[in-house]
């Protein structure tokens, strides 16, 4: 069985939170494997990831370049394609830098590449059975991925549980010096934090959040009365965002905010998984959707299917009445 | 600025309700309502914009069959140039690679200096924009969210990464860049577009025209493939409030006060 490599992004000296789910992704491809942690940066903070990891993973690779400062996934690759075996298997978050990073990483060391894998369900000699989602997250598809001339698998953050390990002693292994020229063809300047909004979503116990059934920035309105009913805020899903009927301050999801509501009333919102993954401390989620099918209604404690534009202003004068009642 | 832009056709999600076929093998394609990829249409929308700044034409391109000319006509209709398909019977069953290794005989047959995909599609993974920009040895960037032109063959690029926060780039052309949805307000296509491009000439071009050796892409080539199709189960699936609208809202209602969230 080829070797298994996992890419452990980190921030500020900490690794991310995936550097766990890699390696119990790792032991579904193969039980008996002991997976390689492979860290790319500079300085510091790279010892310090490098130190944190021998912990879990037999085997660190640490790969220092001052270059590599910034994860500009250009360079990373270059260095990759240098250091690793081409037959192994490379596992990687499929977040905003996995997406950046491993397509490119793929052809450049002609092995198989598959996207955002939510499943692994074993292999059989080289040919690894991956499970994807499709469609929205409507249908689910088994993958066969032949990984005789090594795969590189973007792995969705949470899919994988980490289990509970006890520390090891692992060692370090400096590869930096076979890293060979890093130039890019693009350059990293800055980052743009984003502005803080009207409303802090963050900070609300009842979100009225709307999505793509809203079908207009007039209809906003309709959340906007629940909302008022309620005492809670109005947030949404991206293509809400995108549509620009609500600023990005609003949006959930891990392109926008992350929430940790008690209940989370997800209204015409389909459920995809990076607007799930801003949903933090277990809410109790109630799904209002017109399409059965909905994944949303795979997730959530309630489901109603119903048109959102019907439902909310029945909902809303059922509960002004209630309140009336008890004023 | 010559401009190409890689779009594909796929069923509407937000449209339909996605069901798999009996064999399981494929999900029920009778009656869907296909569109043009969501992300492609914004990135189409961006080369327009750029172009209508700084010069050139825009190309549209897909691999695909006949079917799928009306999303390059849609597409000609906003203001694209030409329209071009890619179509032969050894594309079928491409994975990524596959597609990419098509797109890059097109690359080769013309003298882009910007290409763009949208950032991912509906049954694919956000795979195509860094599979061809490495195929070409051109710079990538994915989930770009805003582009302005600076002088000497470069790019000002934002990317989206997490939080909302912008990641800024400086990039080189030729490059490829994958384009995230809401980068700008994508216009209707109106039906009187529609008709002015009905006439005009959509060329296909097969896997000769392109020099791509058919045994490295379509099912032959192919390392990933699609085994069959099944319906998930994420979570234990939520308890369906069902009855007539006036019994939902009272149960719907008493779960909310149970849950701290309404007194």
């Amino acid at each position: 069985m080829a070797r298994i490599f996992a890419y452990i992004a980190h921030k500020g000296g900490i690794a991310d939170d995936a550097a766990a789910e890699l390696a119990a992704a790792a032991r579904k491809i193969d039980p008996a494997t002991s997976p390689v942690a492979v860290v790319t940066g500079w300085g510091a903070e790279l010892d310090a990831v490098c130190e944190t990891l021998r912990g879990s993973y037999a085997e660190v690779w640490k790969i220092a370049n001052q270059a590599l400062a910034y994860p500009n996934a250009e360079l990373v690759r270059k260095a990759l394609v240098n250091i690793l075996p081409h037959d192994g298997i490379v596992l990687v978050p499929h977040s905003h830098f996995g997406i950046d990073l491993s397509p490119g990483l793929a052809i450049k060391m002609t092995s198989a590449f598959v996207s955002d894998v939510l499943g692994i369900e074993g292999a059989e000699g080289a040919n690894l059975k991956l499970v994807r989602q499709e469609f929205g997250g409507q249908v689910s598809a088994h993958v066969a991925c032949d990984s005789s001339s090594g795969a590189v698998l973007n792995l969705r953050p949470g899919a994988f549980k980490s289990q509970e390990s006890t520390p090891i002693n692992g060692i370090i292994v400096d590869k930096s010096a076979d890293v060979g020229a890093l130039t890019a063809g693009r350059r990293y300047l800055e980052t743009i934090v984003a502005e803080a909004g009207d409303v802090d979503i963050t900070k609300h116990v009842v979100l009225v959040s709307v999505g793509r059934g809203i079908q207009e920035k007039d209809n906003i309105a309709i959340a906007e009365k629940l909302a008022d009913t309620l005492g809670a805020a109005v947030s949404c899903s991206r293509p809400v965002v995108d549509a620009k009927w609500l600023p990005k301050s609003r949006q959930v999801g891990s392109s926008g905010k992350t929430v940790k509501p008690k209940i989370y009333m997800a209204c015409g919102i389909s459920g995809s998984f990076q607007h799930l993954a801003g949903l933090k401390g277990s809410p109790f989620i109630v799904a209002i959707n017109k399409n059965p099918k909905a994944p949303i209604f795979q997730v959530a404690d309630v489901g109603i299917v119903a048109d959102i534009l019907e439902f909310l202003p029945e909902l809303t004068s059922k509960v002004r009445e209630i309140k009336q009642v008890s004023v | 600025m010559e401009i190409l832009v890689c779009v594909r056709r796929v069923p509407d999600t937000s449209e339909n309700e996605i069901q798999l076929n009996t064999a399981g093998n494929d999900i029920e394609r009778d009656d869907l309502v296909y569109s043009i990829n969501e992300p492609d249409n914004y990135a189409v929308e961006e080369a327009l914009q750029i172009t209508a700044k700084a010069g050139g034409s825009v190309t549209v391109v897909t691999v695909g069959s006949d079917d799928d000319e009306e999303v390059l006509r849609r597409e000609m209709a906003i203001g694209a140039s030409r329209g071009v398909l890619l179509s032969d019977e050894s594309f079928d069953g491409s994975d990524g690679k596959g597609i990419a290794t098509i797109l890059k005989g097109y690359v080769h047959k013309g003298h882009f200096d910007l290409i763009l995909t949208g950032v991912q599609a509906e049954d694919g993974g956000a795979q195509i924009g860094g599979m061809l920009a490495a195929l070409l040895d051109y710079p990538f960037a994915s989930l770009v969210n805003s582009i302005s032109v600076l002088d000497g063959g470069k790019l000002r690029v934002s990317r989206e990464i997490e939080g909302g926060n912008k990641e800024m780039n400086e990039i080189d052309l030729p490059c490829v860049l994958s384009i995230q949805t809401g980068i700008n307000e994508p216009r209707y296509v109106g039906m009187r577009g529609i008709r002015q491009v009905a006439s005009l000439e959509v060329p296909t071009l097969g896997a000769s025209d392109l020099g791509v050796d058919a045994s490295a892409v379509g099912d032959a080539g192919a390392k990933v493939k699609r085994v069959d199709y099944f319906v998930p189960t994420l979570g234990k699936g939520a308890e369906m409030l069902e009855g007539d609208r006036e019994e939902v809202i009272a149960k719907l209602i008493e779960l909310m006060k149970a849950k701290g969230g309404l007194n």
